[in-house]
């Protein structure tokens, strides 16, 4: 039996982002979501979450969320909402070299709007610098922050985490 | 002699949501916690659960607590009774012995649930006694109640949710986290939270275990190592980490000493956690008036426990006379569904079987 990579590694296989990215007509649309949720939990706030029913009705609370593209406006909401913290929303339109990518950030103190990154793959590893573009802060009592950077859009598809890379980061890397 | 219609000992998420379920009701309940306060290790979880929308998905296990402690206080027919610690259930006249701020008591209830939660299972290896050595809900008190790190870096034995969600947990803190092991071939916990602590650089090494912990007075290093088919750790691939804490997150087992005091029947099935009593549909056990609701009986989720709380409340209500006969029947049906839905997926796939061993042995028990 072939190992699962993402549940040896805690890293999803290319297969499974790729099954999570839209085609490339859409992601020259705008924004769109990436939902990296791959196994079956009972979890269904994500589409609850979505006001333009982008994620399609649950039949079981196991279902793994499915997307409409076609609807999804790249707001970010679902991404504050996920209790796994495995959405994230990407714009490959910003500009010709740049790309915007919104992750979710639970560590403190939160970076600043304009803040230098570095930029994080799904290993934790550092593959570029960013910029800060936008925070939203947690809304619901103790809600999940999401951060959107700037990055070199060649990376839109990789980078999923940040670390601030002026002053102190309560992150575990480095 | 205190009397009560329904006594709870836990006032954990299974504890609480039966004493809201049966007050609600008109029980009077009496709601019994060794903590002074009411949430159980729902205080010390940070993360956002999982479940439905409408019943407290995405919210923090410790904002739950908060909003549950306040339905708690806002209801006149529960009575919490906070650092009072049970010490002993004697069936044969139905006394609950209970040692308090003020003195042991002596309380009669009408009906029992035990919802007393689990305990830590610990592993063996060399250097295990060392000072630094703690279990993961020792670290999650530490740093969540407490506010006290840990250490400065940490090994984490186990990748179950529980030893995912502290490894985040800890680097949210600002604590490193050198590496995750597991023994098993797969990570044991969701692919979500394994993700979610890999993107912060934090290593998953399955099929790996702890060789020893070293250290004079206190814990200096550990040394990890691969495992064979065999569970034996393979020379050669053994991998020093430097680290000053080592935290144990290798599984839970019911606590379910009251229940074998009552004289309930028990079963040691795996699946669930160790041995855990049979109960009915009701989540009342073999003894008469006595329920569970919770990990003490079968290790799960807090959803589950909040779900198996209601139904355990509601049954006891309908037992009292407290609620009409269609009334019960209908709600326990939504309750039921509701449990199965939430073990419906794939990752319940042992707990679903393991469930299916107890139901048989108590169907067995009830045809004899």
């Amino acid at each position: 039996m072939k190992p699962d990579v993402l549940m040896t590694t805690g890293i999803p296989s290319k297969e499974q982002i790729d099954s999570a990215t839209p085609p490339g007509s859409r992601r020259k649309q705008g924004p769109f979501v990436v939902i990296e949720c791959f196994q079956e939990i009972p979890c269904d706030p994500c589409y609850h979450s979505c006001r333009f029913g982008a994620i399609k009705p649950f039949e079981s609370l196991n279902d793994i969320p499915q997307v409409d593209w076609e609807k999804c406006t790249g707001c970010g909401v679902c991404v504050a909402a996920c209790p796994g913290l495995a959405i994230f929303v990407v714009d490959e339109t910003f500009s010709d070299t740049e790309c915007l990518i919104a992750m979710p950030y639970e560590f403190s103190p939160l970076p600043g709007k304009g803040d230098p990154v570095h930029l994080l793959d799904r290993s934790g590893d550092k593959v570029g610098e960013g910029v800060v573009h936008r925070v939203v802060p947690g809304r619901k009592p103790q809600g999940t922050p999401v951060v959107w950077v700037r990055a070199p859009r060649e990376l839109s598809l990789n980078v999923r985490n940040l670390l601030p890379s002026a002053g102190k980061g309560g992150n575990n890397c480095v | 002699m205190k009397t009560t219609e329904l006594a709870i000992v836990g006032a954990g998420p299974a504890g609480v949501c039966a004493a809201l379920e049966a007050a609600s009701c008109g029980v009077k309940v009496t709601l019994i916690d060794r903590e002074e306060q009411i949430g159980g290790q729902l205080v010390k979880q940070t993360h956002k659960f999982f479940g439905w929308h409408e019943k407290s998905a995405g919210t923090r296990g410790i904002v739950i607590s908060g909003d549950l402690a306040d339905q708690v206080k806002a209801n006149p027919d529960i009575c919490f009774m906070g650092s009072a610690e049970a010490l002993g259930y004697f069936q044969d006249d139905g006394v609950l012995l209970l040692e308090t701020p003020v003195g042991i008591q002596k309380l009669k209830p009408e009906r029992l649930l035990i919802a007393t939660g689990a305990s830590e299972k610990m592993i063996l290896f060399p250097g295990n006694d060392l000072p630094g050595v703690y279990g993961a809900g020792a670290v999650q008190t530490l740093m969540n109640v407490h506010g006290v790190r840990p250490g400065k870096s940490v090994l984490m034995i186990g990748s179950g949710n529980i030893g995912l969600i502290v490894s985040y947990q800890l680097a949210q803190a600002g604590v490193k986290v050198a590496a995750v092991v597991e023994a098993l071939p797969n990570i044991g916990g969701y692919a979500v939270h394994a993700s979610k602590i890999r993107r912060l650089g934090i290593p998953i090494y399955t099929r790996h275990s702890i060789k020893e912990a070293y250290g004079t007075a206190c814990v200096e290093g550990a040394i990890i190592w691969q495992l064979d088919d065999n569970w034996q750790g393979i020379a050669g691939t053994e991998k020093q980490l430097d680290v000053d804490v080592i935290c144990l997150a290798t599984g839970l087992t019911p606590l379910c000493e009251f229940l074998w005091q009552a004289g309930a029947e028990m079963a040691y099935i795996p699946e669930l956690g160790g041995f855990v009593p049979l109960y009915d549909e009701n989540m009342e056990t073999t003894v008469e008036g006595v329920y569970v609701a919770g990990d003490a009986a079968c290790i799960e989720e807090a959803s589950t426990a909040m779900a198996e709380g209601r139904l355990a409340g509601l049954a006891i209500a309908y037992s009292l006379g407290k609620v009409p006969a269609d009334e019960f029947s209908r709600k326990r049906a939504e309750s039921l569904k509701e449990l199965d839905e939430l073990r419906a997926g794939p990752t319940s796939g042992a707990i679903v079987k393991g469930l299916a061993v107890m139901k048989e042995q108590m169907r067995k028990r009830v045809s004899q």
